[in-house]
């Protein structure tokens, strides 16, 4: 019999020790929905589980010169009532929200729905979206990265071992900028993103002067969309500016068939999501 | 309704067993423990099809912790002999398979050894210590592939039934079924318009949110004691009893509460084994299903293919109709699919009317009951084909019913012909409705269909016991799963005369009661409800009896009015009215305790009919349906607790939406269950439904005291093909295919833009 | 095995366990604490049958390890009712008819006590997406929904 340790340290320093110094075995514990659903799957059989909700720094959002930082380990709900956060990133926020119900939204953090590196994380395309930078600290120290750099495919992150996620830097954002996140599900809730888009833009005087698309479920990593962000920059978001922008979406597409999806579906809904969420964008940018 | 016929029956008091399910202390199957109580946990068959050539257990049972080890050598062989296992039957050597696969795993999470040990932990650290040997077979999935000559063969020794000359190879197709009325091509020789068309529906899981879960105790004299969660505590020892070789008085079963079953819970899966884990252990063993487990290894309903071809006049009479359906048995032999054709057109009275059904095995958990079991499927294909037939001949799609349904008289292509039935004053009801005649919001459609379920009666028991305070305990053996205790109570106070609240119904153990049938089939409250009424008019009988004796009289001389004795007549002498109570404070002095009893094999089911009314959109880009509106009329015979039967539909409505929209079982190529979880089994939340309106239409049922007709079953035998009939007159896009899930009805739209743009 | 000693709080009592660093507050409710209120239907966060409050949050007991409650304070199904007096939501639920089979209404309740509690005047839309992440397979919702809107109404009153 494995016996499973648990720890709960106080500091980075500490959680950081702790997991370099498990060989592999020690899963880092936020949230929990997603480690305690592995677990008991048999997927994931760790030797040590540290809890990193005791450490100030992860478990707090911070207001750096008009940005924010979110700690690793804060919760949806936290997030969802933070007092300025949702109004600066809306669509941030509500992709975080989306995440499960409300029971999981008491507990499962951004920072563990990016660690979990799954391709549909609903929280992934609007961080994206965002231009959300990932901050790391390690064994060598701290280093950043954008969120489109983290992951390295399915389940798999870019963290060296011994590594771990301190939280999410969002941006001061520009007037006139907004952002929003759609996903597809077959029922209204509680289901995995057959395709999530998050795209945030600004506008000043009507035009569009910059713009950025992510998008999940549709390759083995959530994408950054390039294309899509350059077709709807310099434009008025008119229907020819999204039908380009939308079929950057599904040009940018390398889905898979599997129970959530077809090829061609998630493909096409891409292009769909991308329009419709321009536009809740865009309104939101409109005030 | 309205009028006050009775005291109780029609009104809506608390339920005798509320303040313990809205507390937490009801105990439900996994919430019975003992001390010492060992841990049991099965290993399953990761392949869909295998012969199992050895299985080494040597080390898991080498392993600290770990009390005993069964496989199938632990259960007796079992004669080819089917029995009955609520609306199913059940073939005895199929059963001891399901239970512990013998030569072959036939499906991916067939159980194929289990160990007790001392934590959950070391069991399943045990099981990984098992070694199986398996020979992969190639396995079969779909009902159309397992039905071809070239199909992969489950089982060796089945020959297809009901077939001439009876075939010499082996198949998987095991029985071959008809009904017929008429000339089938005399019918359609009249026809001015035929419309033809094959469907599809996915297997589904009956979804009950308590997985399973057993305590059984074996005791070295051979008594045996079985808590559980299940439809019916008397076939689980019934069961056991024949795979374990014991005698049923020697099984003591005890049903916990139920959490939800819809017909999953009428046959076994862990108690047998649980016992003979506890045999060999002379320890307790408790076993509770993990939610994986579940969805891979308990009964779903069997999907099907049923091909309808509907033969009519241009006024809309039906003059033929025919239907060949093939349905999934999952592993064994034993599909609803004679249910299934029983009910096709059980709606309609046709002259002509052929039905032909293939029971089909395949790499599949072995089905079980799922509400109304098979007709929903058949509904699918037929109540669509009407909706076809309606839009082809510009008929209102309730119009076309109305002129067509079956009533009182009308001779089935099964064999009965109707008595009573509201099939009707079903369609007027919802001709009548507010959503009918409700204008339709922009960018929505409405669809219309309806169903049919029996009911059944059977076997039941029951018994009043009179306290000396005058409250009366009735006890039955049917386990509560939706409030039949106050239906029950209800109708015993009825009966009594007295109030509701001086009525305490509780669901004995087998050892407490006679034999009752299982909950399933919508019988409780009609059959065990007749043994109810039986049981307090016993307890009439005995207290008139008693108060003739106090009055020195004859018993005939004495009625029972409002809960007291009085007096037939002025002849029989000024005598003050003795209460129940006054009775049972009495009955030490007048002839000891005042019991009655009730046991009978309840005839006289009355069928039931529904029709669904859903409005809803599609997201033309998704695919996406939105149902915005929903009634459900029914007939229901009486309405003994109104609220309950209202739940009824409701619930029966729900599984019925997402039968037709998102459920489905999906296996990979290799035959892996891939959405064993609530996650990717797409059960309706809250959030994707609107109000699930109600008409209660009631049609008594004669052959009941107070017109009692089972309800549970019918409400999800619509659901499917109303949603269908209003998506199709959404898009314009007729889905013949279930689940409507988002990527298939997109891609559907999408395949028919271009004709449609054409046309 | 060396077992992990907590200190927390359950329905207001002071409480203390030994668990293992695997046990979810679930597993130790129910099977070492003899609460079994709260229900596990399917172990994954998927049907809220074993919603509880940890904190002032609603979470699922099946994804939280019962070593995380060192230091919080949980409520249960078993913490609802005051003494002999009902909440109005299980007087409710009981009038209504809101539960059939009863294994999911543990879960129910103590979600719909959590959004009253901080949302007295929920529409009917809002509620529905609340109670979303709790399953129930008997009702269709319908009695459920109405009987948390009719307790809303009532406590407002």
């Amino acid at each position: 019999m494995q016996d499973i340790q648990y720890a709960a340290p106080k500091t980075i320093d500490e959680a950081v020790a702790l997991v370099a110094g498990a060989n592999g075995s020690g899963r880092i514990l936020a949230g929990g929905t997603d480690l305690l659903v592995q677990m008991r799957s048999g997927m994931l059989s760790p030797g040590l589980i540290v809890d990193v909700k005791k450490i100030g720094e992860l478990t707090r959002i911070s207001e750096e010169g008009g940005g924010f930082v979110i700690g690793a380990a804060v919760s949806g709900a936290q997030i969802g009532e933070h007092a300025r956060l949702p109004k600066a990133w809306p669509g941030v926020v509500e992709a975080i929200n989306l995440i499960g119900s409300k029971q999981i939204q008491g507990r499962a953090s951004a920072g563990g729905n990016l660690c979990n590196a799954s391709p549909a994380a609903d929280s992934v395309p609007a961080l994206i979206a965002a231009g959300a930078i990932v901050v790391v600290q390690g064994p060598k120290g701290r280093r950043e990265m954008p969120v489109e750099k983290f992951h390295a495919g399915p389940g798999r992150s870019n963290l060296t071992p011994g590594e771990i996620v301190v939280g999410l830097k969002l941006p001061p954002r520009a007037a006139g900028s907004a952002d929003a996140y759609l996903r597809l599900i077959p029922r209204t809730e509680m289901d995995i993103a057959v395709v999530g888009c998050g795209v945030s833009l600004t506008l000043q005087n009507g035009k569009c002067t910059a713009a950025r698309v992510g998008l999940g479920a549709v390759a083995p990593t959530p994408l950054l969309v390039e294309e899509a962000g350059k077709a709807l920059v310099g434009t008025t978001l008119d229907e020819a500016a999204l039908g380009k922008a939308a079929a950057a979406c599904r040009a940018a597409c390398k889905p898979i068939d599997d129970k959530r999806g077809t090829i061609a579906y998630r493909t096409k809904i891409a292009g769909v999501l991308l329009q419709r969420a321009a536009k809740i964008a865009a309104d939101r940018a409109k005030g | 309704m309205g009028e006050h016929r009775y005291k109780w029956i029609g009104t809506r008091p608390n339920r005798p067993d509320g303040a313990d399910k809205v507390t937490g202390r009801a105990r439900f199957g996994a919430d019975f423990n003992m001390p010492g109580q060992l841990v049991g946990k099965v290993l399953r068959s990761p392949h869909a099809h295998a012969i199992i050539k050895s299985i080494d257990v040597s080390k898991a049972a080498a392993l600290p912790g770990v009390k005993a080890i069964v496989t199938s050598k632990d259960f007796p062989e079992q004669p080819n002999q089917i029995v009955s296992a609520g609306e199913m039957l059940v073939n005895l050597r199929d059963i001891t398979r399901n239970v512990m696969a013998r030569e072959k795993a036939l499906y991916d999470g067939h159980a194929v050894a289990a160990v007790a040990a001392t934590t959950e932990a070391i069991a399943k650290e045990a099981l990984g210590l098992i070694k199986v040997d398996y020979q992969v077979l190639p396995h079969v999935i779909d009902v159309e592939a397992a039905m071809k000559d070239d199909a992969p063969i489950l089982h060796d020794h089945i020959r297809t039934e009901g077939v001439e000359p009876k075939p010499t190879k082996p198949s998987n197709i095991a029985k071959r079924i008809a009904f017929a009325k008429g000339d089938i091509e005399a019918g359609f020789k009249k026809a001015e318009l035929v419309v033809e068309r094959t469907f599809h529906t996915a297997p589904v899981h009956q979804g009950y949110i308590e997985p399973h879960a057993v305590l059984a105790s074996a005791a070295e004299d051979g008594q045996v004691q079985v808590w559980c969660t299940t439809q019916g505590q008397f076939t689980v020892r019934g069961f056991c009893s024949r795979l374990l070789n014991l005698e049923t008085s020697h099984i003591r079963v005890t049903p916990s509460e139920i959490g939800g079953g819809f017909g999953g819970k009428t046959v076994v899966y862990l108690e047998p084994v649980a016992i003979r884990l506890s045999q060999k252990t002379g320890k307790p063993v408790k076993m509770v299903m993990s939610r994986e487990e579940v969805f891979r290894a308990s009964g779903p309903t069997s999907g099907g293919m049923v091909k309808v071809r509907l033969g009519a006049t241009r006024d809309g009479r039906l003059v033929a109709a025919d239907c060949t359906a093939a349905l999934q048995a999952g592993a064994f032999p034993g599909s609803p699919v004679g249910q299934g054709c029983m009910c096709s057109f059980a709606c309609y009275d046709v002259d002509h009317i052929r039905v032909i059904g293939y029971d089909v095995v395949s790499n599949r958990p072995k089905v079980a009951a799922y509400r109304a079991p098979g007709a929903p499927i058949l509904a699918w294909g037929v109540e669509s084909a009407m909706d076809i037939l309606a839009q082809e001949l510009g008929i209102d799609p309730i119009d076309l019913r109305l002129k067509n349904a079956a009533k009182k008289g009308t001779k089935t292509h099964y064999g009965p012909t109707f008595n009573t039935i509201g099939f009707e004053e079903c369609l007027q009801a919802a001709k009548n409705s507010d959503h009918w005649k409700s204008p339709l919001k922009p960018g929505f459609a409405r669809g219309i269909a309806a169903g049919f379920w029996f009911n059944i009666g059977g076997d039941s028991s029951a018994a009043a016991h009179v306290g000396e305070d005058g409250t009366v305990t009735i006890i039955s053996g049917n386990p509560d799963i939706g409030g039949s205790r106050a239906s029950l109570a209800m109708m015993a106070a009825e009966e009594l005369g007295i109030d509701y609240t001086k009525v305490r119904p509780i669901v004995a153990d087998t050892s407490s009661i006679g034999f009752n049938f299982l909950t399933g089939g919508s019988r409780v409250t009609f059959a065990t409800g007749l043994a109810v009424v039986e049981a307090a008019r016993d307890v009439v009988r005995e207290l008139k009896k008693r108060a003739a004796k106090i009055w020195e009289v004859e018993p005939d001389a004495v009625v029972w009015e409002n809960g007291e004795a009085k007096p037939a007549s002025t002849n029989v002498g000024q005598q003050e009215p003795l209460s129940l109570a006054k009775l049972a404070a009495m009955a030490g002095k007048t002839g000891g305790p005042i019991n009655g009893h009730g046991q009978l094999n309840a005839q006289g089911a009355g069928p039931g009919f529904g029709v669904h009314i859903v409005d809803l959109k599609v997201d033309r880009d998704t695919g996406i349906v939105v149902v915005d509106r929903f009634t459900a009329v029914q007939d229901v015979g009486t309405a003994v607790h109104p609220s309950y039967v209202e739940g009824q539909l409701q619930g029966g409505a729900v599984q019925g939406i997402g039968w037709a929209v998102n459920e489905e079982y999906i296996y990979s190529a290799k035959g892996k269950l891939e959405n064993p979880g609530f996650l990717d089994y797409r059960m309706p939340v809250a959030s994707d439904l609107p109000r699930i309106e109600t008409i209660l239409v009631e049609v008594a049922n004669p052959m009941h005291p107070y017109g009692v007709r089972g309800v549970g079953e019918v409400p999800i035998v619509p659901p499917m093909a109303a949603i269908g009939n209003a998506v199709a007159r959404a898009t314009g896009v007729r889905m013949l295919d279930l689940p409507m899930s988002p990527p298939r009805l997109s891609a559907a739209m999408d395949a028919a833009r271009p004709k449609m743009a054409a046309e | 095995m060396s077992k992990i000693h907590v200190t927390t709080t359950i329905n207001n009592e002071p409480v203390e366990f030994l668990c293992d660093g695997s046990q979810t507050i679930l597993d130790v409710l129910r099977d070492t604490l003899g609460l079994t209120g709260s229900k596990e239907g399917c172990g994954s966060g998927d049907c809220g049958a074993c919603t509880i409050m940890v904190d002032g949050r609603m979470i699922c007991g099946c994804l939280m390890l019962g070593a995380e409650a060192e230091g919080k304070r949980v409520e249960t199904i078993e913490g609802m009712a005051q003494g002999d007096h009902l909440h109005p939501l299980q007087q409710k639920f009981i009038e209504l008819a809101a539960l059939q089979c009863g294994i999911c209404t543990p879960g129910f309740l103590v979600a719909s006590k959590a959004l009253l509690e901080r949302n007295p005047k929920p529409s009917e839309h809002e509620l529905r997406y609340w109670l979303a992440g709790n399953l129930c397979r008997c009702t269709g919702y319908d009695k459920i929904i109405q009987a948390v809107m009719e307790v809303a109404a009532d406590l407002r009153k």
